[in-house]
């Protein structure tokens, strides 16, 4: 029978089919955990005596708490020190690995998997992080869970799951310089809405998708929960093979040919059927930032902001107004007009080495705005390291920027890494709710490439506001597709 | 678990829609390692505002939650159902809840059921008409009753049963302990082990500093 991508994924991990209502129960072939979501799934484990099932499907990092500062001084703020000292006597005591603050190999979860070649095709993968979709753009069925299920999955290596259902979103076309896959997504979510994704498993296709390099799919994928939906995935192709080939864990030999010819079939059939479908023009896009108060409330940097007066649905308008006055925004303002105080380079969406690169790319033996704090969040411990290789990192000094160490940072601002009330930020990250950031920060999401242009002009803005110089080494605009683009 | 099956308890309507658990929790409250005492972080940006529900008198008390739609979207934080839980909350109810959410919820014996939209606004005169009124949810006949208004409530099955029966997941996922054993018999060499370990060579990491002003030097330092 025909099937999807998900479909053929989720069939192949089904330990026991679920009767009379009752769910299937999915095998777990790789389990991330971080510090934040775990205490409380390792403590029920030692109150009922039971071990972890699998260590050796287990791989643990530090990031959500962790400074970007002083890594190698005791964490100032006590929660978080013994959060993840937690963490640290956890992973001993059950025999999970763990790449603690200090190691090269620590950094946002969602980095460290695919990094280390853990992430792969076929693949189902949980974390107690809703960002967990990002790793479907491997071709794995990957998926946040909650405390509770961190244990269960701990417990037993599985999770009973309810069946989901299945979005096709083709992008077609070629997207326009200076466009992103950021751009892409965030357009998604504008067209779908945060609730759009609920109860669906995504999956992203068309010329526009299968034209991204890795990274550039990890960002898409990552905001799949953005959208309400737990997982995101796209087929895996010559792209994906690339980039797992010669990772510390990727098979090797006849594993890896074995997979390889694996990984192929892993693709959704022509006559599978979705339960529904989107379809987006790449060629149609620009640059786009958010203006509210969640993922769903963006546009065009080239509109304003919305007048709620105009918005004919009652629960529409009034979330829009509460968004507003939250945001500090009068209606009708040209996006770009809104200056910035602080823009954050990182997280797990747009924390990764192609993504320094293009900001760095644009930044170059230029001066940041006085008026702007730039932070720049390199997603692990080896991404940094790759960078000051290429020597993105003094690019990011001459520019006036600050250059940290790994972790979630101020994404989420667990860390000391936050913003003061009222303060407004341009972030490359996920999620741009109330206080987020810091009480009282105000957020706007955008690429990469947008934050690098607002740091230099200090009001929102994309490279095309900078001049017609800001090309590639081959003469061609920025675009992501400049995956393999060296600083010159 | 703690069997449910029907619960009453003062009403508190939430007009608000994408309540995301960022709101339900902040981050700053997800650094401590144990499984309650998170009841005063709930709603704790909203809490300040003496106009916010919870700070009426006839709300305190509530143990129903009556929210708009796509109630706790965003990140996966099982706390946000924690703190509901320790605040005093028994059930919660939304035209739409993200899926992640009412999955925590089902796990934690939090009843999270879906009401459609025009009844959540009856509901919810109700309870800004009378404040205090209760909310009585009904597992065993799958509605919501508050004064004379009476909706249907939507759980899937297998939640609902398990709710009614007290039922905790792991054990049983335990009871077919045979099974997985034999589905991990048959996995594939390519699939990746985290252990042992392989990474790239260590390397040193070194710690980046705060930035300082430079500080006034020489004959400067004396003006």
């Amino acid at each position: 029978m025909a099937g999807t991508l998900a479909e053929k994924v989720w069939d192949a991990h089904i330990v026991r089919r679920g009767t009379e209502g009752a769910p299937d129960l999915l095998y777990i072939d790789l389990h991330l955990v971080h510090e934040v979501t775990s205490p409380q799934a390792f403590e029920g484990l030692r109150l009922a005596g039971r071990p972890v099932r699998r260590p050796d499907l287990t791989i643990a990092t530090e990031d959500h708490n962790t400074p970007t500062l002083d890594i190698d001084r005791p964490i100032a703020d006590l929660t978080s020190r013994t959060q993840i000292q937690t963490l640290r006597n956890n992973a001993a005591e059950f025999g999970v690995r763990l790449h603690s603050l200090g190691d090269a190999d620590q950094g946002i979860v969602h980095q460290v998997g695919p990094q280390l070649g853990l992430t792969m095709p076929g693949l189902t993968v949980v974390c107690g992080d809703s960002h967990t979709s990002t790793h479907g753009a491997f071709g794995a069925l990957a998926f946040g869970i909650g405390t509770s299920e961190v244990e269960h999955v701990l417990a037993t290596q599985t999770l009973p799951l309810a069946p989901f259902k299945t979005m096709a979103i083709t992008v077609d076309g070629t997207l326009p310089p200076g466009t992103t896959s950021k751009d892409i997504i965030l357009a998604i979510i504008a067209k779908i809405g945060t609730g759009g994704g609920q109860g669906y498993v995504l999956e992203y296709r068309g010329e526009a998708i299968r034209a991204l390099s890795m990274e550039a799919r990890m960002t898409i994928c990552n905001m799949s929960i953005e959208a309400g939906a737990r997982a995101g995935m796209i087929a895996p192709d010559e792209t994906t093979f690339e980039y797992l080939k010669g990772r510390p864990h990727a098979p090797e030999g006849a594993d890896w040919d074995a997979a390889v010819d694996y990984w192929r079939t892993l693709r959704s059939d022509d006559d599978a059927v979705f339960d529904a479908e989107v379809v987006l023009e790449a060629s149609d896009l620009e640059p786009f930032v958010t203006w509210g108060t969640n993922p769903g409330q963006g546009l065009p940097l080239s509109a304003s902001v919305p007048v709620p007066a105009e918005i004919a649905d009652e629960n529409e308008r009034v979330a829009a107004e509460r968004a507003l006055e939250y945001m500090g925004l009068t209606p009708g303002t040209p996006l770009r007009q809104i200056p910035v105080d602080t823009v954050f380079i990182g997280s797990c969406t747009n924390g990764r080495i192609e993504d320094l690169r293009s900001v760095a790319k644009v930044v170059r033996g230029r001066k940041k705005a006085d008026s702007v704090r730039v932070l720049v969040v390199p997603s692990s411990a080896r991404v940094r390291l790759q960078a000051e290789a290429e020597g993105l990192d003094q690019i990011f000094l001459d520019f006036g920027a600050e250059w940290r160490n790994a972790g979630c940072s101020m994404c989420l601002g667990m860390n000391p890494d936050q913003l003061a009330p009222g303060e407004r930020s341009a972030s490359t990250s996920n999620r741009n709710f109330e206080g987020r950031q810091g009480k009282g920060g105000r957020t706007h999401l955008v690429s990469p490439l947008v934050a690098a242009a607002t740091a230099i002009r200090g009001t929102l803005s994309s490279i095309a506001d900078l001049g017609p110089d800001v090309v590639a080494p081959d003469g061609s605009p920025l675009t992501d597709s400049h995956a393999d683009m060296q600083p010159a | 678990m703690e069997k449910f099956a029907q619960h009453t308890g003062v009403g508190v309507p939430l007009r608000r829609s994408n309540v995301d658990t960022d709101q339900i929790i902040p981050a700053v409250y997800l650094k401590r390692v144990t499984r309650t005492g998170f009841e005063d972080a709930l709603f704790a940006a909203w809490r300040g505002d003496p106009e916010f529900v919870l700070n009426q008198d006839a709300y305190r008390p509530g143990s129903v939650l009556v929210a708009g739609p796509d109630f706790g979207t965003g990140s996966s934080r099982e706390h946000a159902v924690w703190a509901l839980k320790d605040y005093g909350f028994r059930a919660v109810l939304s035209p739409r809840f993200a899926d992640i959410f009412r999955g925590n919820s089902g796990k934690q014996g939090l009843l999270a059921a879906q009401v459609a939209q025009e009844d959540i606004e009856l509901i919810w005169k109700v309870l800004e008409t009378h404040p205090g009124t209760e909310v009585t949810v009904d597992l065993v006949a799958k509605q919501a009753r508050c004064a004379d208004v009476v909706v249907p409530i939507h759980v899937d099955d297998y939640t609902r049963w398990r709710l009614m029966e007290g039922l905790d997941d792991i054990g049983l996922t335990l009871q077919h302990e045979a099974e997985i054993t034999e589905f991990e018999s048959r996995r594939e060499p390519w699939r990746p082990l985290t252990l042992p370990a392989k990474h790239l060579p260590p390397v040193e990491i070194v710690a980046a500093r705060p930035v300082v002003p430079t500080l006034p030097t020489g004959d400067d330092a004396l003006v």
